[in-house]
């Protein structure tokens, strides 16, 4: 029986109850909520006078009411040590998300950490070591103490390149400008580490390094442009999903035809209809159907072109639309690189260097360069050729009075986690540039985007590009140490049957010397520490809110704090910048990470001070932080551009719009902000001016993926899904959503199924040689034969299990591209008999 | 197609506001058990009316029948599925009922035959009405309250009460 949690009543938020500015710290859209808290032993009433809402709660409230919260917004915490109620509600005047909360943020109440009514009992509350074989609690000095001595030795013996680190660069949730400084202080200002790692990938590196290098920072509109846009195309995204509330605020009125008074007002000198979407995704989403439903199937052109080839159908696009004639020849001249360069001699096989994976050119040496036909680039993508020349119509030929369309163009992880990254992304961004449509209304190319953002960190110059492709080092057994914050490799990397295999015997070597010394034999303990780290061992240290799974191979465990439990900035995919403000206390000891960073930096000097290194120890220096604010001010205030505009108190006064990044001055206390980049059409270069990328078509770039293609009967496709947050680290403590997913679903065409003798939630193996994983099927009649999707960083079956290890020029997971076949464990479980396992696609009959 | 659905969401408003109208066409609802007393001691839980619902006579299979409960402001519907499922009520165990707005944002829900699911113009939540109202997709935080249904030798169908808070109110009882 589906999961009901019998609350019939929830008490009533009274008048005085206190207000908190709060961002959805879950996905990049930033929806603005507000956090109410108010004492345990009091309650507000039904009349007018005695609530938060001035309504009258005796009576039903209409549809979209400001005065109504759900039971998962609600919960009882503690704030300054006392028993608070809270509820967590959409907020109806912020701009981004207009009181609409999703699936995932309108659960942040429930997900609050709550001693009272026990949620999220999982959560950290005091650091943990390693003591008579399993993690006992222990204090902050003692675990500082342990962590800065090992990590003093390895330095010692290996140099800064034995102390390998996995760090989080995002906004929201644990991260924030707050936390990216603090941790990037400690490892790229007073270390400069070069083996390094990003939450989600297994280098340091930027997953859109393509549009960059062409002088178009990923991030150049705001979400009002997709209102304004003629054309949305939406490449390797499927935003109803993971883009909530964008989608549902800002590409729906466009597709609904709601947000035609709004183009008329705005642009008032040209045509406007209602918009029209071009969908690249091999597979049938529940957006394409919402677009569909919304729109009607005549404006919505969904391109399900074979897995992996993006970079053919978008230079086809390129091709025709310069054939047509349709660029924007001015915009090209002024705001592009007149001059070609030459291609690198062995072209397209290798690029300018091997840091550098294109070749970076004029207009017509992209031209020239990605060249191909329509009949061509339909053999390859599986498409129709009238149905590419289509695409290249709905976003490039002018409108109906001759003026140009204006074309938004969004992509994600189906793009950056997809085949050849790097030269994908240009050739994405060439149609942007050729047809000017960056830095207008209604325009930009953009990625949509996953996390929230919120990165301030010195230069991260010296870990090179290439980067460190730490995951495989560490498969090789280099490094001594290893410091992870808030990265879960057992979920979130490729090959990670191998990596886990390899890193639980490398942590397991540390763990049984640990357990041969007396814990209070420091020293004895240190050194057999470092004697077990020679004979090939890893010592591991954790910070995280909750234990991870890597975590389950750790030494050591640092309790965090996260959003709420801190004040914490960040800024969503249109820049916008808000403080989320601290309306309760973290879990028992648990500190926000920039504080940690300073802890672990201020014992690291005293160690190395102790050992005799003064000039090393100081190193060290410049922690001395009291507060995330501190950190917020020595990092944010100092570092990011526009930052000095840029305070908590006015960030406070701004509530939940704050305003968009970068900061460009303060007026009547109000910080001035950017609604787009590039208005004035220059770009990030040296000379303003963007480059094309030459970028034809090379086949399925990463090492291996073409033989697992021949090899295995299935795609194995994967991503994540509306319900589930990121890998599920909350959400695993979850009623709500593990009632209705308990395991990872994969979606399976019906023959495909037939064929394996599979029912409806039965548990199946999927493999091929990189490893293994497990599934739940989900029948999904619009699936391609062949085609399957799995949620990806599910903690019940793994999909990066079978993804291998070939990777892109700048080591960027090509997640996506991953075949396998598909066995039978068992017939569905007793937990799946209460699911449902109908369409997921919304109807009217 | 687009008419369709901007339709569907205009009637489905004013469907909402005419909540009591809903349960007067019906003509079924009536209200066996008063409020609970004012001189009564406050209770932990809402006190839920008994309300006869409908009578077995009155349902067609896969058809959905307008009801309100607890009161005439809370728009649902009975079920009669033809087969049995969770929350079932009746000889069959195939009886079911659901109130009928989305308690995403209160938008009014409408019956998909094809496969028995309720579906949100709002934002296109699906519930399924053979699992217990299991949210299929969605932005809902709660799963589709249902009514706990109690069918006498009459086949006269009541309801009892509720298995989530209702979309739009604090108390599932005003
Ligand atoms: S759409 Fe994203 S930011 Fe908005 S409420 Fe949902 S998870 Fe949070
Ligand atoms: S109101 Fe039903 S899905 Fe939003």
């Amino acid at each position: 029986m589906a999961y009901k949690r019998q609350i019939d009543r929830l008490p009533i938020i009274p008048a005085d109850a206190r207000k908190h500015n709060v961002t959805c710290h879950y996905c990049i859209v930033g929806c603005g909520y507000h956090a109410y808290t108010w004492p345990a032993n009091k309650q507000g009433g039904a009349d007018p006078k005695a609530n938060a809402f001035g309504v009258d709660l005796s009576q039903q409230q209409a549809a979209e009411t400001t005065a109504w919260y759900s039971p998962s917004m609600y919960n009882i915490v503690k704030q300054d040590g006392k028993d608070v109620h809270i509820v967590i509600k959409p907020d109806h005047d912020c701009e981004v998300n207009s009181g609409l909360g999703s699936v995932r943020g309108a659960r942040m109440g429930e997900s609050r950490f709550s001693e009272t009514r026990n949620t999220q009992a999982q959560r950290l509350t005091d650091p943990m070591v390693w003591r008579y074989g399993s993690m006992q609690p222990t204090s902050w000095e003692d675990a500082y103490d342990l962590v800065a001595r090992v990590t003093a030795a390895v330095i010692k013996e290996q140099g800064e390149d034995g102390l390998f680190v996995s760090m989080f660069d995002h906004g929201g949730s644990a991260g924030g400008y707050e936390n990216t400084w603090g941790t990037g202080k400690l490892y790229f200002g007073a270390m400069k580490i070069k083996n390094v790692r990003i939450h989600n990938r297994p280098a340091y590196n930027s997953e859109v390094h393509g549009t960059r290098d062409m002088g178009v920072g990923e991030l150049n509109n705001c979400y009002e442009d997709a209102e304004l846009a003629d054309t949305i195309v939406a490449v390797g995204t499927n935003p109803l999903e993971t883009q909530t509330n964008y989608f549902l605020n800002h590409w729906i009125p466009n597709l609904r035809r709601t947000s035609l008074d709004k183009k008329k007002a705005q642009l008032p000198d040209e045509s406007h209809e209602q918009g029209r979407i071009v969908i690249i995704d091999p597979r049938r989403t529940v957006t394409v159907n919402a677009c569909e439903m919304e729109a009607g199937k005549e404006r919505v052109l969904h391109l399900a072109l074979n897995s992996g080839t993006d970079l053919i159908l978008f230079n086809a696009i390129f091709t025709h639309i310069v054939e047509q004639g349709w660029i924007d020849k001015e915009f090209i001249e002024k705001s592009t690189v007149a001059e070609g360069t030459k291609r690198p001699d062995l072209y397209p096989a290798r690029g300018e260097a091997d840091g550098k994976p294109g070749h970076l050119t004029n207009f017509s040496g992209a031209v020239e360069g990605c060249k191909v036909s329509l009949e061509d680039a339909a053999k390859v993508t599986g498409l129709k050729a009238e149905d590419i020349a289509k695409a290249a119509e709905w976003i490039g030929k002018p409108k109906d009075g001759g003026k140009r369309r204006r074309v938004m163009i969004g992509y994600e992880k189906g793009l950056i986690w997809g085949n050849d990254n790097y030269r994908t992304n240009g050739a994405l961004v060439n149609i942007a540039l050729a047809t000017g449509y960056i830095g207008r209304p209604g325009g930009g190319v953009v990625r949509l985007g996953g996390h929230q953002e919120g990165y301030v960190r010195p230069s991260d110059a010296h870990v090179g590009r290439p980067a460190a492709y730490v995951d495989k080092l560490l498969i090789e057994g280099k490094g001594g140490v290893h410091h992870v914050w808030a990265c879960d490799h057992y979920k979130t990397t490729l090959n990670a049957h191998e990596f886990k295999r390899v890193y639980k015997k490398r942590t397991d070597i540390v763990k049984d010397a640990m357990n041969s010394v007396p814990y209070g034999d420091r020293d004895g303990m240190v050194k057999a520490i470092l004697a077990a780290i020679k004979e090939g061992g890893l010592f591991s240290v954790d910070v995280d809110i909750i234990p991870s799974q890597i975590g389950q191979a750790s030494h050591v465990w640092l309790p965090a704090a996260e959003a709420g439990e801190m004040n914490l900035t960040s800024m969503n995919g249109e820049r916008r910048m808000r403080l989320t403000e601290r309306y309760m206390d973290p879990p028992g000891n648990a500190k926000p990470d920039c504080l940690i960073a300073a802890g672990l930096a201020q014992h690291m000097e005293r160690v190395l001070r102790d050992m005799g290194d003064t000039a090393y120890a100081d190193q060290f220096k410049g922690f001395d932080w009291k507060t995330e604010e501190d950190a917020f001010l020595d990092g944010y205030q100092k570092n990011a551009g526009g930052g000095e505009f840029v305070t908590y108190d006015a960030l406070r006064s701004m509530g939940t719009n704050g305003f968009q990044e970068p900061a460009t001055g303060v007026k009547d206390g109000k910080i001035v902000g950017t609604k787009r980049l590039y208005t004035e059409g220059k770009f990030s270069t040296d000379d303003g001016r963007a480059r094309f990328m030459d970028a034809p078509w090379r086949g399925l770039q990463a090492p291996g993926k073409e033989e697992e293609k021949a090899k295995f009967k299935f795609l194995i496709n994967n991503g994540r899904s509306n319900l589930v947050w990121q890998n599920a680290f909350l959400d695993q403590a979850n009623d709500f959503v593990m009632d209705s997913s308990p395991y990872p679903f994969i979606e399976m065409n019906l023959d495909d199924m037939a064929s394996l003798g599979l029912g409806a939630g039965d548990l199946v193996e999927v493999f091929n040689d990189a490893g293994s994983t497990q599934a739940m099927v989900y029948p999904t009649p619009t699936a391609r034969q062949g085609e399957t999707f799995m949620l990806f960083a599910f903690p019940t079956g793994v999909q990066g299990n079978v993804v291998n290890d070939g990777v892109n020029e700048l080591v960027i997971p090509n997640y996506k591209q991953s075949w396998g076949d598909i066995r039978k464990i068992a017939s569905a479980p007793e937990v799946t008999k209460s699911l449902s396992f109908k369409s997921r696609e919304y109807r009217l009959d | 197609m687009a008419k369709r659905c901007e339709k569907l969401v205009d009637i489905g408003r004013r469907q909402f506001l005419r909540g009591t109208g809903i349960a007067a066409a019906a003509g079924v609802a009536t209200v066996v058990t008063a409020a609970p007393s004012q001189a009564k001691a406050p209770l932990a839980r809402v006190d839920y009316p008994v309300n006869k619902l409908a009578n077995i006579k009155d349902l067609n299979v896969n058809e959905p029948f307008d009801i309100a409960y607890p009161d005439a402001d809370a728009p649902g519907v009975v079920l009669k599925l033809g087969k049995a499922v969770p929350g079932g009520a009746g000889p069959d165990g195939d009886i079911v009922g659901f109130a009928t707005l989305c308690p995403h944002k209160g938008f009014p829900l409408s019956y998909s035959a094809a496969d028995s699911t309720f579906n949100c113009p709002g934002h296109y939540s699906r519930f399924d009405a053979e699992a217990g109202g299991l949210q299929v997709w969605g932005q809902s935080t709660q799963n589709l309250p249902q009514y706990t249904l109690r069918v006498d030798d009459k086949g006269d169908i009541y309801a009892e009460g509720v298995d989530e808070l209702l979309y739009g109110r604090l108390s599932n009882v005003l």
